[in-house]
């Protein structure tokens, strides 16, 4: 069901399998700027992967073990665990430029 | 009174943590502060992750202080690979609950960065491991990555600050360490967070040959050793020498060892050495060092006591097979377990490596003699100051174990002053025999007298030192207008005087002779006299008996007459 299209992130999104893009956000607790995280990560991809991607939001005050799994330090952390390979991007995302370019869904700029 | 009630509260509230690591604890005086944290900094390979690691092993195994080691460089595999080698069983330890280890893997590239955050996740992740085992003790192995991890360094350091206050707050001993900068002490200038105490350490190599040192740059609130202090890490980790702290306070033995020379016992006051103390025996080659050392390390072994024989300039055969020849079997005793003879290359390790190699040995060999064979050669492998500064320190440690220590120094053919040292460690010696060669006559012979003896009366001779085919031998010298005399001048001056006195027998012989011919003339005159007034006694003795009886004769013939002529009268 999930499949693979390689390539396919470098350049534009073109439509995959529904819940193709895996995303977990760490967080510790309801912070003004975890909410911050969620709501700036809700509406990229809403607007970049709509329909193709599943959030899970993982609050490290609840599971701290959790965070030894995905190299967990710095919060709020958005980990893509899929498609691979794994990437992730810290802060509360407000940058959406580089939001894009960390989820590979835009080219980096030299 | 005021003061003292002082002091007594500060130590009370500077509660240490012992880290277990042979040698620090003494310098620190009693461990790392408790509760806070100590910076451990020092290039790369200086040893930093080790000190840490074994901080929390011996936390975990001798002080029942569970332990969490955060590490940002090494895995959790990798570290227990490390130090497996040195006998600590990680996996084991962890298996038990005892430690903790967590792998912090920091890569820039795998990370973007798109606005604000914070290391609220490295909290979590160090409070939750502090939970599971209930730690007391933490190592963050370096924290320093997270610089070049992320970005961001203000967030970084601000985040770092509140770690080590948190850490603080949760009464954790903590370790961590730092890489040393171009001209900090770290490279992210971490000092200036972690102020309690900080301790460097350096890994030096000179000459081919690398010392690691340590040394306490700033504790708070307690007294530290200020000097560097050399550091191994051997079979069982760490080790510290802190020698220097010993101080001169051992008590000294008035009892007296034999030399294994009776002549040379007797020298020195008639007992041989102290016992305890330390002798010093300088000379120029082949004035026969080694086999006085020899001596003295078979007079041990013969009492039954055990000798430790450092050589560091011949095997343990060819000490073995040269003594041999002057009548000592040293293979006896190594037989019998009383002689260990431990012959290395001095530059085989660095002078610590030997120094520590040789505190290893005497714990558990407990040798009453030391024989160092010779010192002047340890100077191959560092500087005179530095062979100095170890001697001292391994003599410090052999007096306060009350072992009698005798060390051989080559002294430099040509030098203009024999009664010095390379190493200048004759102020080191208790007692100091000089050897030196005395060339006369084409020949040259060995000479020894005793330059000084600390505490006792002793011979100001020169004694002439022979190796004979049973030990060492010492005869006395003939000092003459051409010097002293050894060899076959002393040999001559021998047979001279040997002549000398027997003609001076004769001579007394013949006066006395002499004398007896006289009185026996004497004799015989006085006895002549004898005879002489015998014979005119007796004659004298004959006439008056003569005399007597003619007077009878006339009277009885008057008679006669007046008869015969009828005289009235009568």
């Amino acid at each position: 069901m999930a499949m693979k299209k390689k390539g396919s992130e470098r350049t534009r999104v073109r439509p995959v399998a529904p819940k193709a893009w895996d995303l977990k956000l760490y967080v510790a607790g309801q912070t003004a700027r975890s909410v911050a995280a969620f709501a700036n990560l809700k509406k990229i991809c809403e607007e970049h992967l709509k329909g193709q991607y599943r959030i899970q939001l993982i609050d490290l005050l609840e599971n701290p073990k959790l965070a030894r799994g995905d190299q967990i330090l710095a919060l709020p952390t958005l980990v893509r665990k899929l498609p691979t390979p794994v990437k992730k991007i810290i802060g509360d995302l407000s940058n959406k430029d580089r939001v894009l370019v960390g989820l590979d869904l835009r080219p980096r700029v030299p | 009174m005021a003061l003292a009630t002082k002091a007594v509260m500060i130590r009370q509230q500077l509660d240490k943590c012992p880290t277990g690591v042979r040698g620090l604890d003494e310098i620190t005086s009693g461990g790392l502060p408790k509760g806070r944290p100590t910076l451990v900094c020092g290039s790369a390979g200086s040893g930093k992750t080790l000190l840490g690691m074994q901080f929390l092993v011996m936390g975990a195994l001798k002080y029942g202080e569970p332990g969490v080691f955060m590490s940002f460089e090494e895995t959790g595999e990798e570290l227990a690979q490390n130090v497996r080698s040195l006998g600590f069983d990680l996996k084991d330890l962890e298996a038990k609950k005892k430690i903790f280890v967590d792998y912090v893997h920091v890569e820039r590239s795998e990370i973007e960065e798109t606005g604000e955050y914070d290391l609220e996740g490295l909290f979590i992740r160090l409070g939750n491991a502090i939970d599971t085992i209930g730690a007391k003790r933490v190592v963050l192995d370096t924290v320093e990555t997270l610089f070049s991890g992320l970005s961001n360094a203000a967030i970084v350091r601000a985040e770092l600050k509140r770690l080590f206050r948190w850490l603080k707050d949760k009464g954790m001993t903590a370790v961590i360490t730092g890489e040393k900068g171009v001209n900090t002490l770290t490279r992210h200038g971490l000092e200036e967070y972690v102020s309690d105490c900080v301790i460097f350490l350096d890994h030096r190599v000179t000459e081919q040959i690398s010392t690691r040192r340590l040394r306490i740059i700033k504790y708070r609130g307690s007294t530290h050793g200020t000097n560097e202090f050399p550091f191994l890490i051997d079979n069982d980790g760490i080790h510290v020498m802190p020698i220097t702290s010993l101080g001169l306070k051992h008590v000294v033995s008035r009892e007296r060892i034999s030399s294994g020379i009776p002549r040379l016992d007797a020298m020195l006051g008639g007992k041989g050495y102290y016992r305890g103390s330390t002798v010093l025996i300088s000379g120029t080659a082949g004035t026969g060092k080694t086999s006085l050392a020899a001596q003295f390390a078979d007079a041990a072994c013969r009492r039954g006591e055990r000798c430790l024989f450092l050589a560091f300039e011949e095997s343990e055969s060819q000490i073995g097979r040269n003594m041999r020849s002057i009548g000592i079997d040293l293979a006896q005793w190594v037989k019998k377990g009383r002689l260990q003879v431990q012959a290395e290359r001095p530059t085989l390790y660095g002078l610590e490596a030997h120094l520590a190699e040789i505190q290893n040995i005497i714990p558990r060999f407990k040798p009453s003699v030391v024989v160092i064979d010779p010192i002047s050669n340890l100077s191959t492998v560092a500087s005179f100051i530095d062979v100095k500064s170890m001697l001292i320190r391994l003599l410090d440690l052999l007096k306060s174990q009350g072992v009698t220590t005798m060390l051989t120094a080559l002294t430099p053919a040509g030098r203009s002053s024999l009664e010095s040292t390379d190493i200048g460690i004759s102020s080191l010696a208790d007692a100091w025999l000089l050897l030196r060669d005395i060339e006369i006559g084409g020949e040259r012979n060995r000479g020894m007298y005793i330059l000084k003896s600390r505490g006792m009366a002793h011979s100001n001779q020169v004694r002439e030192f022979r190796l004979t085919p049973h030990g060492v031998d010492l005869l006395d010298v003939y000092v003459g207008p051409a010097g002293v005399l050894t060899g076959s001048a002393r040999l001559a001056q021998e047979a001279r005087e040997k002549a000398e006195a027997a003609s001076s027998e004769a001579e007394i012989e013949i006066k006395r002779l002499n004398l007896e011919s006289r009185r026996k003339a004497m004799e015989a005159e006085i006895e002549a006299i004898r005879s002489r007034y015998k014979a005119e006694e007796a004659e004298t003795e004959r006439h008056l008996v003569q005399a007597r009886q003619r007077q009878v004769l006339l009277g009885e013939d008057r008679v006669r007459m007046a008869k015969s002529r009828k005289a009235d009268r009568g």
